[in-house]
């Protein structure tokens, strides 16, 4: 195990250690969000187990609370549906970029990797620096959160609705982890754009288009910065490649 | 089966083969270049979108919590200060729950 180096850049974990002690930390904050998501899922009507098939088989934060959101809307269950399935969009997104980093198995072997993709296990995996770091990450913040997510859900849908996940400070934990794995990798200007682009974005579409659709658009804006060729280095082969990242991560 | 349990099971599925779909494009599309640039600043997009939405959206239209702005902002400077994850993570927490006993402006 190596100790991360204090003047490692950014974020980035580096080392097996601090990647595994990492999606330790994302799970426990995924247990605590999932405490939440169980209460409110109950306060929305939806019994015991329809909570439980939710965080065990949709497994998708997202989602999840946009599901439960509609359906206690009251209405038909049904117009939940497309309202989950909008925000699940990207996860097919992300498993595009992780086909690159996860080896490519039978059908058979994907189906469980599938399962664990999500915004947090991507974002841990597309922050390391090299191939057997960046698999560890997927698989052990994907383990993580799964098990601390499903058990958080079981004791908010027991606890029921009288719990504030404000009163954690949880709304700064999802910006903040995000942001603290993007980090490392916005080595180049074109990356930086792309974030910056993809934020601004979402932000004017947020009183604009339905949930869901201010972040798929931000799509957009990766589609465009792939399609050109320009503002790619030399090494753009492997943009995270830690030589890289020499050249500073203050924006 | 109550329509409850018909849209919590085919939302689950959907949500899945949405995943499955993503993994599953054949390996000639997944080897061109472009397709590789594009799957490279796809996370880099969607990530910093799913940040702003964090930090703005009040559903369906702009909200700002100070409190968790001024998190995100100590967050950021440990960031420039090259600060490792948990200590982001966690300071940013931290900052966000002590900001609860802070009466608002």
């Amino acid at each position: 195990m190596t100790a991360v180096p204090n003047d490692s850049p950014g974020a980035e974990l580096g080392g097996r250690g601090p990647v595994v002690r990492a999606a330790v930390g994302i799970g426990v904050y995924a247990g605590a969000l999932g405490l939440s998501f169980g209460a409110v899922s109950a306060g929305a009507g939806l019994v015991f187990w329809q909570t439980m098939v939710l965080s065990l088989l949709m497994f998708s934060g997202a989602s999840q609370f946009a599901f439960v959101g509609v359906a206690a809307a009251g209405g038909t269950p049904f117009a939940a549906i497309p309202a989950a399935l909008l925000l699940g969009v990207r996860n097919a997104f992300y498993g595009v970029t992780l086909s690159e980093i996860l080896p490519r198995g039978p059908l058979w072997k994907r189906l469980p990797t599938a399962h664990l993709v999500i915004d947090e296990s991507t974002a841990m995996a597309v922050g390391q620096p090299r191939l057997p770091l960046q698999r560890l990450a997927f698989w052990s913040c994907g383990v993580a959160i799964f098990v601390l997510w499903n058990l958080g859900t079981l004791a908010g849908a027991l606890i029921g609705a009288s719990l504030d996940s404000t009163r954690f400070g949880l709304d700064a934990a999802g910006p903040a982890a995000f942001l603290a794995l993007l980090w490392p990798g916005l080595t180049t200007m074109k990356a930086r754009g792309v974030a910056v682009g993809g934020a601004l974005v979402a932000l004017v579409l947020i009183p604009i288009a339905p949930a869901g659709v201010p972040v798929l658009c931000a799509a957009l804006v990766a589609l465009v910065a792939g399609l050109s060729r320009r503002g790619e280095r030399s090494s753009g082969e492997d943009p995270l490649d830690p030589t890289d990242t020499a050249e500073g991560v203050l924006p | 089966m109550t329509p409850v349990w018909i849209a919590v099971i085919i939302a689950a599925v959907g949500t899945y083969l949405l995943k499955l779909a993503g993994m599953s494009l054949p390996e000639s599309v997944l080897n061109h270049p472009t397709v590789r640039r594009i799957a490279h600043y796809l996370p880099i997009a969607l990530l910093a979108a799913l940040v702003a939405v964090q930090l703005v959206d009040g559903g369906g239209h702009w909200a700002v919590n100070w409190r968790t702005l001024v998190a995100v902002a100590a967050a950021i400077v440990l960031l420039l200060l090259k600060r490792g994850f948990l200590t982001v993570f966690l300071t940013a927490i931290a900052v966000c729950a002590l900001l609860q006993f802070v009466p608002g402006p």
